[in-house]
């Protein structure tokens, strides 16, 4: 029985932690966004567009060469992934920061535009690759992405459990480790937090407010559209397919309220989500039953939400400015 | 500062060529009404503004003050009137926030550094201590704390005092002083002249926009200040007349409340409010005046106590419009009528139709007032116990009027319920707005302009003119005059003594003691939730009303009228 659960655990892990990734990515980069202020329910989207940008490059450089060099193979995904939700960042940031549109409207507007435009990209490289099926796939960048640690396979169930993934997993970890640091030691982060919480305090202070605005949101954005890149050329095994990525965006969104807007917590609560997303998979439930399952993440941050309001601490409530957008001149 | 111009927009001008130089070692106080262009001036100074027109010179050169960090440059710091600090950072965070000096971020050195600031100048404050835990002086002193790490030898004090007790203005004015002799310019913007005659070396003076005067404090007096402020002689001292058939209206006896934090902040509060009186509540800001009005109004939650309103009835006929014919009986059976000749009314023997004639008529008079008690009654049970009752709350676009709803609408909010069938009547509140608005000299464009776009005066006296509009018996306002100019706060003063002279019970939560102690009749004083004692205006001195909203000295209960 005991020998059973633990077998199920090694399986089950690895499993937990490769689905917690993107959200991990899309957590990180949507706190530090928040931090400033910037409520960026365009998150989703951003994540959508990184994963057909990456996937593009990782195409047409795969269909124009014989061999794949390892390192342009690797970069090309990376630089088009991080320039795709680079450009979806800004337009956020344009239309919050600078023209000081509603945040809730242009954040949903921007998902719906990510979404679509993933589709149609993606269709179109559907199409040009001649396909018979309704996916494309990548893989040869998608095998140095899922490249193993060398030592892995040498250390049985340990190297299972820890050195598996490809190195965007461990990369995740880093930047979400990186961003508790950044947030909680430096003076960038204490600036950007004092955007975040009173930015009039902020530009009194001599900050600029719209820097670090723009800073946040397209920093935490280009990490957001890693979990894209992840999913697509990692877990999926370099395949795309039209909604493929899901509802994880969201997920990604509900992270940071369970994380109460620590990147360090988001590991741990990732990896948590990552895992009852395949509940399902793993435990004998019936048909009928796999949506109560699916659901749990939600009622997760449904209680944690509850839960922290309760508590009334102060450090863990939302940033004061969060969803607000900052006029200096109003009187 | 030389021929300094702000314009917002195209009408406004908040500062018209402007003059004004500063020395070190002295300290400025900058002198006006509220909307004089005092604050905007300064803002310029300190980066938050650039000026449309003129130029300024630091130290005898041209200055370009286009950001906070360029001021900070020129060693110029300014603490706001609305405190700009971050709430969940410790005071050493807020104070080296915006720093950028290339040396290592390290939090424990800035707190040491903090430490040596305060010796120097004698603060009192804990560096780790976070902002929300702070009290409102303990905020200011981080302020302060923060433009001198900074090295700023130029600081600029936005009302530093009206958030102050007495005994905390003392000690900021001596922090003030010890910046001055260590060579510092220190200005300080303010309306009030005494602080102007006790702190500062030279005054200058701004009115519309416009720079008056500079002058020699020790040239200075109250007299001649004011006159160069408003334009006009405006007399300090407001017409108080005597109060005259002085009834009790509003007995609180014991009440206390406590919030959702479990913290008491009502701590056994009783007292009477008289008719035809003003009585003044003093207190720090936050010490449970909100409440206490709140809690009279029928939207608190009282742990105990009870509130008593006397409803006039003295003298005036019985009906039956909130008494049924067997109410009316057996109270005619207790004794608790007479006629009009003062003979005590005997129903017995009499008919039915005799009776209801009589009552009918208005022959049966009361005894005495009517007496009930107004706890756990919500504001609408309130009003159907024929209680008439205004709030002038002190968050006049949050709780007395709806921002966004002209005037006609807001005046709506007290007579909601009137009209034909689902159908609302708009015309007679309509009426009411015009009138309003002419009687008081309301400025609006119309009856029809949403409230928001009104200044504070005129949100004000739309407010105060709905909730007078209702002829009240009990008229409660909370820091009526906050954020108006001069000439507005006198048309309030007067309608509430035009209120106290008909009759009615004012109570008048204040700030300034000055006016307290001119326009009240009696001062009731409250600390932490706690009534220290209630003090005959006529008589107290600001200083006992200092010592008292801190709790350092108590009057004995020393009611004038009883029970």
């Amino acid at each position: 029985m005991t020998m059973g659960f633990l077998n199920w655990l090694l399986l089950f892990i690895p499993r937990a932690i490769m689905q917690g990734t993107p959200l991990l990515f899309g957590a990180t980069g949507e706190i530090i966004t928040e931090k400033t202020g910037n409520l960026n329910l365009g998150i989703p989207g951003i994540m959508y567009v990184g994963a057909i940008s990456g996937m593009t490059g990782a195409f047409f450089y795969e269909n124009s060469v014989v061999a794949v060099n390892p390192v342009l193979g690797i970069l090309i995904p990376l630089v088009s992934c991080l320039a795709g939700s680079l450009f979806a960042s800004l337009i956020y940031c344009f239309l919050t920061v600078t023209l000081r549109a509603n945040q809730n409207v242009t954040g949903l507007a921007l998902t719906t535009f990510g979404v679509g435009l993933g589709n149609f990209l993606g269709g179109s490289l559907i199409k040009i690759s001649g396909s018979a099926v309704p996916y494309f796939s990548v893989s040869d960048v998608s095998r140095l992405f899922r490249a193993k640690l060398p030592f892995a396979s040498s250390l049985g169930q340990i190297g299972n459990l820890f050195f598996s993934y490809g190195f965007l997993v461990y990369l995740a970890v880093i930047i979400a480790v990186v961003a508790s640091v950044v947030l909680k030691r430096t003076r960038v982060g204490l600036q950007l937090r004092a955007v975040g919480e009173n930015p009039a305090t902020a530009d009194a202070a001599g900050i600029n407010v719209t820097k670090y605005k723009y800073f946040a949101t397209c920093i935490g954005g280009m990490i957001a559209g890693l979990g894209g890149l992840y999913f697509t050329v990692d877990y999926s095994g370099g395949i795309w397919s039209n909604d493929g990525f899901g509802d994880r965006g969201w997920l990604a969104l509900a992270i940071v309220i369970f994380s109460v807007w620590r990147p360090a917590l988001s590991i741990f609560g990732s990896y948590l989500f990552g895992g009852l997303l395949v509940l399902y998979n793993r435990i004998n439930v019936p048909m009928q039953m796999i949506p109560v399952v699916q659901m749990l993440p939600y009622i997760v941050t449904v209680i944690v939400l509850v839960s922290i309001s309760a508590m009334k601490k102060k450090e863990n409530l939302p940033p004061a400015s969060l969803g607000l957008s900052y006029f200096r001149e109003d009187r | 500062m030389r021929n300094i111009t702000k314009k917002f927009g195209e009408k406004v001008v908040a500062n018209k060529n402007v003059n004004l130089d500063v020395k070190y070692g002295e300290i400025l106080a900058l002198l006006g009404e509220n909307g004089s262009g005092k604050t905007t001036l300064m803002n310029m100074l300190s980066g938050i503004y650039h000026p449309d027109e003129g130029e300024i010179f630091v130290n005898g050169e041209h200055a370009t003050i286009n950001s906070p960090n360029d001021a900070f440059g020129y060693k110029i710091g300014m603490i706001h009137q609305h405190f700009k600090l971050v709430d969940i950072f410790t005071a050493a965070e807020n104070i080296v926030l915006g720093i950028n000096d290339g040396e290592k971020y390290d939090i424990k050195d800035a707190a040491a550094k903090v430490s040596v600031i305060s010796e120097k100048y004698g603060f009192d404050i804990k560096p780790a201590k976070k902002i929300y835990n702070m009290s409102v002086s303990e905020k200011q002193t981080v302020e302060i704390i923060k433009v001198l790490y900074r090295g700023a030898d130029i600081l600029i004090l936005d009302e530093p005092t009206a958030v102050l007790t007495p005994q905390e203005t003392e000690k900021l004015f001596a922090v003030l002083r010890r910046m001055r002799d260590d060579g510092k310019s220190v200005i300080i913007i303010t309306h009030k002249l005494n602080e102007v005659l006790e702190v500062s070396d030279r005054v200058a003076i701004l009115r519309k926009g416009e720079h008056i005067a500079t002058v020699n404090t020790s040239d200075a007096t109250e007299a001649s200040l004011t006159e160069m402020m408003v334009g006009k002689k405006v007399t300090l001292n407001i017409d108080r007349s005597e109060p005259v058939n002085v009834t009790p209206r509003l007995v609180v006896r014991n009440i206390s409340e406590t919030n959702q934090d479990g913290v008491r902040i009502l701590k056994d509060v009783s007292f009477t409010a008289n008719a035809g009186e003003i009585l003044g509540i003093a207190g720090i800001a936050g010490s449970g005046q909100r409440e206490l009005l709140e809690s009279i109004a029928g939207l608190g939650r009282l742990n105990s106590g009870e509130i008593i309103y006397h409803r006039p009835k003295k003298d005036l006929p019985v009906s039956f419009f909130h008494k049924t014919y067997a109410q009316v009986v057996r109270m005619a059976k207790e004794g608790k009528f007479h006629y009009e000749d003062g003979t005590p009314v005997n129903f017995d023997g009499m008919s039915r139709v005799r009776i209801r004639k009589l009552v009918n008529d208005g022959k049966i008079l009361f005894n005495e007032d009517e007496i009930m008690n107004l706890r756990d009654h919500t504001p609408l049970e309130i009003r159907e116990l024929g209680v008439r009752l205004s709030f002038v709350p002190e968050d006049r676009l949050g709780m007395g009027l709806v921002g966004s709803m002209d005037l006609t609408d807001n005046m709506m909010l007290r007579s909601y319920r009137h009209g034909k069938w689902v159908f609302v009547d708009r015309d007679n509140p309509k009426q009411l707005a015009e009138k309003i608005v002419s009687d008081l000299d309301v400025v609006t464009p119309g009856v029809g302009t949403p409230v928001r776009r009104l200044s504070g005066g005129n949100v004000q006296k739309v407010l105060v003119g709905r909730e007078i509009s209702a002829a009240p018996k009990v008229l409660m306002a909370a820091y009526p005059v906050r954020g108006l100019d001069i000439n507005s706060s006198y048309t309030i003063y007067n309608l509430l003594n035009r209120q106290k002279e008909i009759g009615t019970a004012v109570i008048f939560v204040g700030e300034d003691l000055d006016v307290l102690l001119g326009l009240c009749d009696r001062i009731m004083v409250i600390s932490s939730g706690e009534i220290t004692g209630i003090v005959d205006a006529r008589t107290a001195t600001k200083e006992e009303i200092g010592l008292m909203m801190t709790g350092r000295k108590r009057v004995v209960e020393n009611e004038q009228t009883t029970e």
